[in-house]
C-alpha cells in the first residue's frame, strides 16, 4: 500500500499508463487512507461507489490504450465545487442537505480527462476564513505535529491536509485571497491560483465573483502543472473567462530560469514575519541566483493598502452572492409567520458568524452614503495595487514573496478577526490584481511546520510560473511527509 | 364655482389658482426576444408556472449569467429610433433587494452607465398638435418573477417563468405636462417599439408597463415634490391615474400640506391611487457593478449597421404618407400608429385615391371594427378588398351610398366587394336613357312640386334628386341624374 501512496500524481500516471499498477488499486489505497486518517476532518463526504467505478472505467481506457491525461488518479474536491448527484454544501448549514443537479466546469473538465473522485473536502464556511475553523462540520487538522491540532490553513484547508495527509493524490481549491497559497505552504504542498479568467467559474459557489479562481492542490509543482492542464480551459458560460489557450504546462518543467528577472518588493520582508521565514525566503533568493536568475530589489508601494481594500471588495461582492440563500427554493428553510421573519431565521440560523460578519461588512460599505468612501475607494486602491504590479513587471520576470507571515497555528489560538485577516497578507494582492500565484514548500521552521513561499508571475504566464517554481523546488528539495500522514 | 371647462389638459382649477402637472414616465418594455436575458431559458407568455426557469434564473449555487446578444441589438436599435446617444460602453450592475419573486436577492440591471443615454421623440396630440418628449436614458434589466397571493389562505406561491426576462426601461424626462401627453408618449414609444420590432407592447400581457412619476405647481414654480405610481399597463390607467393622482396632490396643497414622495399604487376599481410605501421604506439597493459581467462594449461599425437595417419610422412614414397619398397629416399621423395600419393603407391605397381610401379606412372601417369589438388583426376586410371597393367608387361602377351598403356585406361575409356588387345587382346606373325614364316618372309623380320649383323654389331641387335615386334603389350615378335634372327642369 505505502508504495502506491509513495507515488506523486505524475508518477502514479506514469505508472497507470505503464500498466504497473490499476487505478483500482491506487484508488483503493486512497480510500483507506481517507478512513486512515478520517479523524483529521478534511472530507465531508466520501463517495466510495463511484470512486470505484470510475476507477474501473479508467482501467479499461488504460488497457485498451484511449487513456486521457488524468486517467485513473484519485482526486479530492473542494465543497466549493458543486458536483452532480453529490451533496456540495460550500461547508455551511444553509447548503447542508443540498445535491446539484449540475456539474461544474472545473471539475467537468477533471472527469473528461479521466480522474477519478474521491470525495468532496472541507473549506472554511462559502471560503471565509484562514484557518478552516468556519466548517460547518467542525475544524480540518493539518497532518503535520499532528499532536498539537494545528491549523491546515483556509479557506481550502480540507484540500490542503488531504494532500499532506496522502488521503487525494491532489486536490482542487479555490481562492479568493490566499485560499489555494495559505493552506497549501501551512500544509507543506504545493498550491497554485491560475490567472483570474483561466477556470471557469461556472458550477462553483461564489464567494467573491471578482477575485475567485479554482487552482489546484498537489505535492509538486510537476503534479500541479498536469493538474491545471485538464482544470483550465475557456469557458462560454462564465462571462468572465478568458478566451486565451494555455499552453501544455509539461512542456515548461525544465526551462529554467537563466537570464530570468526575479524581483523582490521591499514592502513584503516587514510586517512581524517570523524569522524561519525570513531565512528560508532569503535561502530561495540565493537558490534562484544560483540557478542563473537576476535578482532586482522592487517596489510594491500600494501592498499596505492590499489587505483593507480585499476586506471591503470581497465581503462587498459576497454580501451581494449570497442573498439567493434565502430558504425559498432550496437549502435549510426555517419556517415562519411571514417571509421576513423566514428570512431571518433562515439565515440567522443557517450562516456562521464569519459569513454574517463579511455580509454585515459587504452591505454597510455598499450602503447609500458610504459607498463612495468604502466600495469606491477600495476600486481605486485595487487599480493602483494593478498599476504597481504592471510597472513592476516591466522590470522584471516574476516576484518572490513569502506566502504568509507565520507557519501553521494551533486551532483555537487565534480568536480575533483581525489577527486572522493578517494571514493573507502576502497572497492578497495578487488576488487583486488577478495574477497567478504559487506557494510551494523550502523547508521547515523551529517546531516542524512547513514554510512556504510564493511565485508570482505576470497575467497569464502560468508556464513561466511554472518554470521557476519547478527551480526553486529542485533547489530547496522539500522531501518531508507530514506525521499525520497516511503509511 | 369656477368655470373648468375651458382649463387646459393637465391644468386644474385650485382655490388658489391654476395647478400644472410635471410628468416624467418609465416604460417598461419587454424584449421580444425568444430567450432571457441572461439565460437560454424561453421567455414566452403564458406557459404554465415555473416552466421557463434555468438554473441560472433559479439562482442555483456557482451559475452565472452570459449576456444575450439579440437583447442587446434590440436596445441599441430602440435608442437609435429614439434619436437617443448609443453608448458603446456600458454597465450592468446588481440592484439588491430581497423578495421571494427574486431568487439572485438582486435584479442585473444598469444603474450609472446605460446603454442608451439622451434622445427625444414627437408626439401627436388628439387636437392635431405636436410636442416634443426628452428622453433621459434607456437601459436593460432583468424581471423579477410573480409572487401569487391568492391560491392558499397562508402560503404565497411564486411563478419564476418571468424571472430574468429582458426589459428595457426607458426613461422619460419630466417634460410631459398632461395625462393626455402621457397616453400620447405611450402610444408613440409603442409603436416605435412595434415598427422595429424591439416589442411587441402588448399591454394586456404586460409586455408594456409605465411607472408614472407625477408633480404639481404653478405655472413658473420650481417643482414640486413627486409620487411615482407604478406599474400601470394601460393607456386608459395612465391617464385615469395621473388626473387623479394630480388631483390629490392640489388638494393636499390647496389644504395647506405637503406632499411625501412616496410609491403608490393605482386602485383600477376606486380610480384612485393609494399609498405602496414611503420614501422612509425605500430600499437602499446597494448598486455596484456585477462582478459576474464584462462591461458590455460594442464598436461604432456594428451600431451603423444596426442603423442601416432599421426600417422606416412612423415620422418619417408620415411625412411621405402626406406627400405620396395627398392625404391630411392628421389622417397620416393615425396610420402610421401602427405598423399594422400603415401597411394595410399602403395595399389599399396603391394605385388609387389615397384620400378615400383614408377616409374609409379610418371612419368606415376603423368604425366598423370597434362596433362589433373587432381588434384590427382580426378584420373580415383585407386590403384588397377595401382597395377593389375604392376602385369600385372611383371608377363609378357604385356610389358612395351603395358603398356603404357593400361594405357593412363585407363585415359579414368577407366576400369581396365586386362579387357582392355582382350578386346583388348593385352596379350603377349612369345610362341617360335609363335614367330619363325615373325623371320622367318622378316629374310626373310630382306635377305640384315641379310648379312650385319652377316659380322659383329652387331649394326643391334637392327634393327630386333624391326621388330619382330613391326610385332607383340608389343604383343611379347622382351625376348623371344631377346634370339630366337640370336639363330637363330647365
Amino acid at each position: 500500500m505505502s508504495e502506491l501512496l509513495d507515488l506523486n500524481l505524475v508518477e502514479a500516471s506514469k505508472a497507470l499508463k505503464n500498466k504497473e499498477i490499476s487505478s483500482l488499486e491506487l484508488t483503493k489505497a486512497y480510500l483507506k487512507s481517507i478512513s486512515d486518517t478520517c479523524s483529521l476532518g478534511a472530507y465531508l463526504e466520501i463517495v466510495e461507489d463511484k470512486a470505484i467505478s470510475m476507477a474501473k472505467e479508467s482501467d479499461k481506457k488504460l488497457i485498451d490504450g484511449t487513456a486521457r491525461p488524468l486517467e485513473g488518479i484519485p482526486i479530492g474536491i473542494k465543497d466549493m465545487f458543486c458536483t452532480k448527484d453529490i451533496k456540495t454544501t460550500a461547508s455551511s448549514k444553509i447548503l447542508e442537505n443540498f445535491i446539484p443537479t449540475y456539474e461544474s466546469t472545473v471539475t467537468q473538465n477533471l472527469w473528461n480527462d479521466g480522474a477519478v473522485i474521491l470525495g468532496k473536502l472541507s473549506c472554511d464556511e462559502f471560503a471565509m476564513g484562514s484557518s478552516n475553523e468556519t466548517a460547518a462540520k467542525g475544524n480540518v487538522i493539518n497532518p503535520w505535529l499532528k499532536n498539537k491540532k494545528m491549523s491546515p490553513g483556509g479557506s481550502s484547508g480540507g484540500s490542503a491536509a488531504a494532500v499532506a495527509a496522502r488521503s487525494a493524490l491532489a486536490a482542487t481549491g479555490t481562492d479568493t485571497g490566499g485560499s489555494i497559497r495559505q493552506p497549501a505552504a501551512f500544509c507543506g504542498i504545493t498550491g497554485l491560483k491560475p490567472t483570474y479568467g483561466r477556470c471557469s467559474r461556472w458550477g462553483i459557489v461564489a464567494f467573491s465573483s471578482s477575485l475567485d479562481q479554482a487552482g489546484p492542490l498537489t505535492r509538486t509543482v510537476s503534479d500541479a502543472a498536469l493538474m491545471l492542464n485538464s482544470m483550465a480551459g475557456y469557458d462560454q458560460k462564465d462571462s468572465t473567462s478568458a478566451n486565451l489557450k494555455m499552453p501544455d504546462l509539461m512542456d515548461y518543467l525544465d526551462k529554467g530560469i537563466k537570464g530570468k528577472k526575479i524581483g523582490i518588493p521591499k514592502e513584503y520582508t516587514q510586517d512581524g514575519i517570523s524569522e524561519d521565514i525570513v531565512k528560508f525566503y532569503e535561502k530561495s533568493i540565493d537558490w534562484l541566483r544560483d540557478e542563473g536568475a537576476e535578482i532586482i530589489p522592487v517596489s510594491l508601494p500600494h501592498t499596505k493598502y492590499a489587505l483593507p481594500a480585499y476586506y471591503i471588495i470581497a465581503p462587498a461582492e459576497a454580501s451581494s452572492n449570497l442573498a439567493r440563500y434565502d430558504g425559498v427554493r432550496y437549502g435549510a428553510r426555517q419556517e415562519a409567520s411571514s417571509l421576513d421573519e423566514m428570512y431571518e431565521l433562515t439565515r440567522g440560523n443557517g450562516f456562521g458568524d464569519e459569513v454574517k460578519r463579511r455580509i454585515m461588512i459587504g452591505t454597510y460599505v455598499l450602503s447609500s452614503g458610504y459607498y463612495d468612501a468604502y466600495y469606491l475607494k477600495a476600486q481605486k486602491v485595487r487599480r493602483l495595487i494593478k498599476e504597481d504590479f504592471e510597472n513592476v513587471y516591466k522590470k522584471v520576470d516574476y516576484i518572490l514573496t513569502p506566502s504568509t507571515p507565520t507557519t501553521s497555528f494551533e486551532l483555537g489560538k487565534k480568536q480575533d478577526p483581525l489577527t486572522m485577516y493578517l494571514n493573507d497578507i502576502f497572497t492578497v494582492p495578487a488576488s487583486l490584481a488577478g495574477l497567478p500565484g504559487i506557494s510551494l514548500p523550502v523547508g521547515l521552521d523551529k517546531s516542524g511546520l512547513p514554510i512556504g513561499i510564493q511565485l508570482i508571475a505576470n497575467s497569464f504566464d502560468e508556464a513561466g510560473l511554472i518554470s521557476t517554481a519547478r527551480v526553486l523546488e529542485m533547489s530547496a528539495g522539500f522531501n518531508f511527509i507530514a506525521d499525520g500522514a497516511a503509511k | 364655482m369656477n368655470d373648468t371647462s375651458t382649463l387646459k389638459p393637465g391644468h386644474i382649477q385650485g382655490e388658489t389658482g391654476i395647478w400644472e402637472m410635471v410628468i416624467g414616465l418609465e416604460i417598461h418594455a419587454q424584449i421580444s426576444s425568444k430567450s432571457k436575458l441572461f439565460s437560454g431559458a424561453s421567455a414566452s407568455f403564458g406557459s404554465e408556472a415555473n416552466r421557463n426557469v434555468s438554473l441560472v434564473d433559479a439562482a442555483m449555487p456557482g451559475m452565472l449569467p452570459v449576456i444575450n446578444e439579440f437583447c442587446v441589438e434590440q436596445a441599441v436599435k430602440t435608442g437609435l429610433a429614439l434619436n437617443a446617444k448609443i453608448n458603446n460602453v456600458s454597465v450592468f450592475d446588481r440592484k439588491n433587494y430581497f423578495y421571494a419573486d427574486l431568487p439572485q436577492g438582486y435584479q442585473i440591471s444598469q444603474f450609472t452607465k446605460p446603454i442608451v443615454g439622451e434622445g427625444e421623440i414627437i408626439v401627436d396630440l388628439d387636437d392635431g398638435e405636436q410636442t416634443t418628449i426628452g428622453i433621459e436614458r434607456l437601459h436593460l434589466e432583468q424581471d423579477a418573477g410573480k409572487s401569487l397571493h391568492d391560491q392558499h389562505p397562508t402560503k404565497s406561491y411564486i411563478d419564476l417563468n418571468r424571472t430574468g426576462v429582458a426589459l428595457m426601461e426607458i426613461v422619460s424626462k419630466p417634460d410631459i405636462r398632461s395625462p393626455q401627453e402621457a397616453g400620447a408618449y405611450v402610444k408613440k414609444i409603442r409603436s416605435i417599439l412595434r415598427y422595429i420590432g424591439a416589442c411587441d407592447g402588448n399591454m394586456e400581457e404586460g409586455s408594456l408597463r409605465a411607472d408614472c412619476n407625477v408633480s404639481v405647481r404653478k405655472s413658473g414654480e420650481e417643482f414640486g415634490t413627486r409620487c411615482e405610481i407604478k406599474n400601470l399597463n394601460s393607456i386608459r390607467f395612465i391617464i385615469q391615474a395621473i388626473q387623479s393622482e394630480a388631483e390629490r396632490q392640489v388638494d393636499i396643497l390647496e389644504e395647506g400640506g405637503t406632499i411625501d414622495q412616496e410609491t403608490r399604487l393605482f386602485d383600477t376599481s376606486t380610480g384612485e391611487t393609494r399609498s405602496m410605501r414611503s420614501k422612509e421604506d425605500a430600499h437602499d439597493y446597494r448598486y455596484f457593478p456585477d462582478p459576474d459581467l464584462l462591461p458590455l462594449e460594442f464598436t461604432e461599425s456594428w451600431v451603423q449597421d444596426i442603423k442601416e437595417k432599421l426600417p422606416e419610422l412612423p415620422d418619417s412614414l408620415k411625412k411621405r404618407l402626406v406627400k405620396d397619398f395627398g392625404i391630411t397629416s392628421y389622417d397620416a399621423s393615425i396610420l402610421v400608429e401602427e405598423k399594422d395600419y400603415v401597411d394595410f393603407y399602403q395595399q389599399a391605397a396603391n394605385g388609387r385615391d389615397g384620400k378615400l381610401t383614408a377616409n374609409w379606412m379610418i371612419t368606415e372601417l376603423f368604425g366598423a371594427l370597434k362596433k362589433d369589438n373587432l381588434s384590427f388583426s382580426e378584420s373580415p376586410i383585407t386590403s384588397e378588398n377595401l382597395g377593389e371597393l375604392i376602385s369600385l367608387i372611383s371608377n363609378g361602377t357604385i356610389s358612395g351610398k351603395i358603398a356603404k351598403e357593400v361594405f357593412s356585406e363585407m363585415m359579414k361575409s368577407k366576400k369581396s366587394p365586386s362579387e357582392i356588387v355582382k350578386e346583388k345587382g348593385l352596379e350603377q346606373v349612369s345610362d341617360d336613357s335609363e335614367i330619363l325614364k325615373l325623371i320622367d316618372q318622378v316629374i310626373s309623380d310630382n306635377q305640384d312640386k315641379v310648379n312650385e320649383y319652377l316659380s322659383g323654389k329652387d331649394k326643391l331641387f334637392g327634393f327630386f334628386v333624391g326621388q330619382v335615386m330613391k326610385l332607383s334603389q340608389g343604383k343611379a350615378n347622382p351625376g348623371v341624374v344631377n346634370k339630366l335634372l337640370k336639363e330637363k327642369l330647365k
